[in-house]
């Protein structure tokens, strides 16, 4: 009996390349499980994997809405990265980003039926400042009080939900609505604009794309991004180094904060127009997944925004064509993590064939 | 020749055309869109099983379940639209606005609303059933069970159809047991186990031995079962699931009107309707009832079903008063529907307000 021998390795150092190749390795394995249940639930693979990820964006209309979806995806995950790099584990983009929505809605319903060119910075700076608000709770007892961020701005995201329920159903909901739980719509000065008649991506994009520049400057041009990739590696040598780790774990937390109630922003004012009990289906969750799919990178974030993105467009579209049951797109999100979170093995030892033995 | 030539043109026109006509009403596809999973044993389960009736005859469908009330609602609306369906049946209320926007873009497809009431634009019908009739029946068959003559009742959300259906079922339950008291615990949800079983045990904590609920899953029937008290089912037929606790249930039956509105489309007879249907039109249906309940309480049952069937009598008959003591229904006279439409109070016997 021959026996191959492979010895593994810890690397002195992970290699960029592998960094970055990774998440394109977590891609491909996706797809070749996700075709293997396609096939043993008896869906011929690669007709299920076309009406998965190409026959969704094949158009104009469907490539518009890859970038409505990706777009609040994105957001959040840039302002996750702020947090991600610098060791603080913000997990409630959700409730900062219904927040956010909140805030701006509440702003929003202030000018109904008000028309006028400043209503609409208004209602967006409401959001930002909504979102930051709401995680500068964790990080105030994070910073102050020593509590675990995870925890606090986990469980704020519901009591954020129950919030808006309580509007929506009580205060805020349509006098003339018959006390279902919505508020009015929006009057169109406080919508944010389309760009394309017949499409609804709306001008959130350009939000989402000054937040992919603002922090690959301050990732690597300032000395702020230092400090966080420094407390990244090590708190300690953080610490040693005297930075001001307060500050920076407060900062972190506002512009995560702000990205994602500005995320929520995108939604009310953009497609729905309204604030209802069902402002995102979970963009504050799955924006993690996006922020380490994409390496905390700006621009691997774009790209892993549309990747996820498409999960979503193409669960539906699987669905209508094929019947393939629509919770499948969230079995894609989970590999893609599962995956990556796997491979990232490889990033931290190395294999070598080291001959055989008889 | 001439006249034969016309003739036979003549014919085989008439010909070519019966063959369109019902290559057309065959090929008319339906579609539905869900808010929850079809296996939740409630609300889209039912809806599921009105879909399978629609296939049964013979059309054609497709549908996509978990479409949340977000932004996401309008482009799956949009894409069905797109792809063919000539009719489509968006069954939350949660889809009303993208239903109208979607429809005013497809003035050639037909949209089917459940317990929403915009209908903007011709191609847009919305439907609801009367299940306060149901739950009238409930009331009943509660208000003789129950030993406490403390009645639970887990409600979804403060909205007319919810406020409704638990002034229906106690205005029927005081009716066999002047006595009774009904105590609401609102769970704010449609469709959570957790939730909704831990208002089933607070009712019961608080001394119900009958609990009703206005809420999807099948939790509540279990804690009853546990618990040792009597439940209903909700939406569809729970009995499997707690089978000493559930006396019946209330069921939604989908199936005809789906049937019903999908051969309109074919045959080209579809027109904008707000339909109500209840249990004479066998939109609600009362499942078998239990054999806990005694033979002359399930022979006043069955009176009260055929009754509110045949229109004899109105779940809400006057004299109806309001939790104060004001007359809301005067002796004699019935609630009309726009009264129950924006049913916002409470009636006398609901313990608590309604959360505002």
């Amino acid at each position: 009996m021959e026996e191959k021998l492979i010895k593994i390795t810890k690397r002195d150092q992970p290699s960029k390349a592998i960094f970055f190749l990774t998440p394109v390795l977590a891609i491909f394995l996706t797809l070749v499980a996700g075709g293997l249940i396609f096939y043993v639930l008896g869906f011929k693979p690669f007709e299920a994997l076309k009406f998965f990820f190409i026959v969704p964006i094949a158009d104009m209309y469907g490539f518009s809405e890859l970038l409505l979806k990706a777009t609040p995806l994105c957001l959040i995950a840039i302002g996750l990265s702020f947090c991600f790099k610098s060791n603080n584990w913000n997990i409630g983009a959700e409730g900062q980003l219904t927040f956010g929505a909140i805030v701006s809605g509440g702003v929003a319903l202030l000018f109904y039926e008000q028309e006028g060119f400043y209503i609409l910075p208004i209602v967006i700076l409401a959001g930002a400042i909504g979102g930051m608000l709401y995680a500068s709770i964790p990080a105030i007892l994070k910073t102050y009080f020593n509590t675990n961020e995870i925890l606090v701005s986990l469980m704020l995201v519901y009591v954020s939900k129950l919030i808006l329920d309580y509007l929506v159903v009580g205060p805020w909901s349509n006098p003339e609505g018959f006390n279902f739980p919505e508020t009015r719509q929006f009057s169109d000065s406080a919508r944010l604009p389309l760009l394309f008649e017949g499409l609804r991506i709306h001008a959130g994009i350009f939000l989402a794309l000054a937040a992919v520049v603002m922090s690959w400057f301050v990732f690597y041009k300032t000395y702020l991004g230092f400090q966080m990739k420094v407390s990244g590696f090590s708190l300690k040598t953080a610490k040693y180094a005297g930075y001001k780790g307060k500050k920076m774990i407060i900062l972190v937390f506002l512009i995560s904060g702000a990205c994602a109630g500005l995320a929520g922003v995108g939604e009310i004012t953009g497609p729905i127009g309204q604030l209802h009990r069902e402002v995102s289906p979970d963009y504050g969750f799955t924006a993690i997944i996006v922020a380490f799919l994409g390496r905390l990178h700006p621009v691997g974030i774009i790209f892993a925004s549309l990747v996820v993105a498409i999960t979503y467009l193409g669960a539906e579209t699987a669905q209508i064509f094929m019947q393939i049951p629509k919770y499948t797109g969230q079995v894609f999100q989970g590999m893609i993590l599962f995956f990556l979170l796997a491979s990232d093995y490889l990033l931290f030892f190395k294999f070598k064939f080291i001959g055989s033995k008889k | 020749m001439l006249k034969i030539f016309i003739r036979s043109f003549v014919s085989s026109l008439v010909l070519l055309f019966t063959l369109t006509v019902a290559a057309v009403s065959k090929d008319v596809k339906a579609a539905f869109v869900y808010i929850g999973p079809t296996g939740d044993h409630g609300w889209t389960y039912q809806h599921d099983v009105g879909r399978k009736a629609v296939e049964a005859a013979g059309f054609k469908t497709t549908y996509v379940e978990g479409v949340p009330e977000s932004a996401d609602a309008e482009r799956v609306l949009r894409q069905l639209a797109n792809s063919g369906h000539d009719v489509i049946f968006t069954t939350s209320f949660g889809y009303m606005n993208p239903t109208n926007k979607v429809a005013k873009e497809f003035p050639n497809v037909k949209f089917e609303h459940a317990t929403g009431y915009k209908r903007e634009h011709p191609n847009v019908a919305t439907y609801a059933a009367r299940f306060y009739e149901g739950r009238a029946i409930l009331g009943t068959i509660a208000g003789s069970m129950t030993k406490s003559n403390v009645i639970g009742y887990v409600a979804s959300f403060p909205i007319p159809e919810v406020i409704r259906g638990i002034n229906s079922f106690t205005l029927a339950a005081q009716k066999v047991n002047p006595n009774i008291k009904t105590k609401i615990v609102w769970a704010f949800t449609w469709y959570d186990p957790g939730k909704e079983a831990e208002a089933a045990k607070a009712l019961i904590d608080q001394g119900a031995d009958v609990i009703a609920q206005h809420t999807d899953s099948t939790a509540i029937v279990q804690i009853a079962e546990k618990a040792g008290v009597y439940a209903f089912g909700q939406a569809s037929d729970m009995d499997k699931f707690a089978p000493k606790a559930v006396l019946t249930s209330v069921e939604n039956n989908w199936g005809p009107y789906y049937v019903e509105r999908v051969k309109a489309v074919a045959n080209g007879t579809w027109s904008q309707k707000d339909t109500w249907h209840g249990i004479g039109d066998g939109m609600v249906v009362i499942s078998d009832l239990d054999s806990a309940i005694p033979s002359n309480l399930k022979k006043k049952v069955k009176k009260l079903q055929s009754d509110l069937a045949s229109g004899k009598v109105h779940a809400f008959t006057g004299p109806i008063y309001d939790q104060k003591g004001n007359l809301m229904v005067a002796e004699g006279k019935t609630a009309d529907d726009g009264m129950l439409a924006g049913m916002m109070t409470y009636v006398k016997g609901v313990e608590g307000d309604i959360p505002k």
